[in-house]
């Protein structure tokens, strides 16, 4: 019991259970973890409220229709999870400004942040569909497939985020 | 909805559920952690990609050898993954989270992660159907013939996997001796 409400975990123990919960994935749901696709999903959920013919016509939403599915359900367990491993070990808490030791305008003001989440997040979602996934899809399920496109992508992903993460903090 | 549809949904549910556990008990669906992988300060995030890789890659290619799981590997052209990764680094400096961690941050209470930060990257993603109807198929033209390496090489995995998983397990251990 001790141990489900400990902090955190060794990132070693915690990248173990997710290589183990790969191989279930795989052999559950024949799918591999991942999560970008679900926000284009959703995108396309919401836009077709506004204009449905439009979205059905898309190429992309062609692809990916707009519809609640196994990963898209992942995302929601995500979020599920989270909360239950926060609650247990006493770490949730609901703040707008994250507590970081890389102080910047950008996350101790809520201006700055609100800028930096969004204008963050729109370029995550854009690249992450542009390069086909994230460090999730592509970063641990598409290398340890030994997919060469993946690795190419999750070598990217830290590049540039290293780059812009010291150019700004 | 199909019963089997549905035992889909909940499958993905309990994987989710699972997932955003670890991630969130590891530590990685918190900014200061992500923001200090990106610093080169707090390798928390590469240890835990770079433990899941090794363990995922030698039970997936067990499991394959058995004829127990299908491979369904990723093939994208340059022209997707190098643009789309780079632009993607840029916003993962900016949010602090990428899109399998936010949904975590949320679970935790982070109300940057839920609010601003959700509807950035579903705004994003939505751009990007936009602009994939014009330049998508000249994007996706180029892809790699044969996605993974083994085939790419022709030579059996586990050629691949041992050598690999050494020098990964090589990296882990360099990070440990230097104390980060």
């Amino acid at each position: 019991m001790e141990f489900l409400r400990q902090a955190t975990w060794s990132p070693y123990l915690v990248g173990f259970a997710i290589g183990v919960l790969s191989w279930l994935s795989f052999l559950i749901s024949r799918k591999a973890l991942g999560t970008s696709t679900s926000y284009a999903r959703t995108s396309g959920m919401i836009w077709q409220k506004y204009d449905r013919d439009l979205v059905l016509n898309m190429k992309y939403y062609q692809q990916y229709l707009p519809e609640i599915d196994w990963q898209w359900m992942l995302v929601i367990g995500i979020i599920i999870g989270s909360f239950i491993s926060s609650l247990l070990s006493g770490e949730f808490s609901l703040s707008f400004l994250p507590a970081t030791e890389f102080e910047s305008i950008l996350n101790q003001n809520v201006l700055g942040r609100i800028f930096s989440a969004l204008a963050g997040g729109m370029l995550v979602g854009f690249g992450a569909r542009w390069s086909g996934g994230c460090p999730s899809g592509h970063g641990i399920s598409g290398t340890l497939q030994l997919s060469l496109s993946s690795w190419i992508a999750a070598i990217c992903f830290f590049i540039s985020g290293i780059a812009v993460a010291l150019l700004l903090y | 909805m199909t019963a089997e549809k549905k035992s889909r949904l909940i499958k993905g549910l309990i994987t989710g559920i699972i997932f955003g556990f670890l991630l969130q008990r590891g530590g990685a669906t918190r900014y200061n952690v992500i923001i200090g992988q990106l610093m080169l300060q707090d390798f928390t995030v590469v240890k835990i990609i770079v433990t899941a890789i090794i363990t995922g890659m030698i039970g997936i290619y067990f499991l394959l050898d058995r004829g127990l799981v299908e491979l369904s590997p990723k093939n994208h052209s340059l022209k997707q993954v190098i643009p789309g990764g780079l632009i993607f680094g840029v916003g993962f400096a900016l949010l602090g989270y990428c899109p399998g961690t936010i949904a975590g941050a949320a679970g935790q209470g982070s109300l940057d992660a839920l609010i601003p930060g959700l509807i950035g990257i579903t705004l994003g993603s939505g751009l990007y159907a936009r602009f994939h109807e014009n330049f998508g198929d000249l994007l996706a033209r180029g892809s790699f013939e044969k996605p993974t390496l083994p085939e790419r090489w022709n030579i059996n995995h586990w050629k691949i996997i041992f050598p690999l998983a050494g020098i990964l397990l090589a990296l882990l251990l360099l990070l440990e001796f230097r104390g980060l």
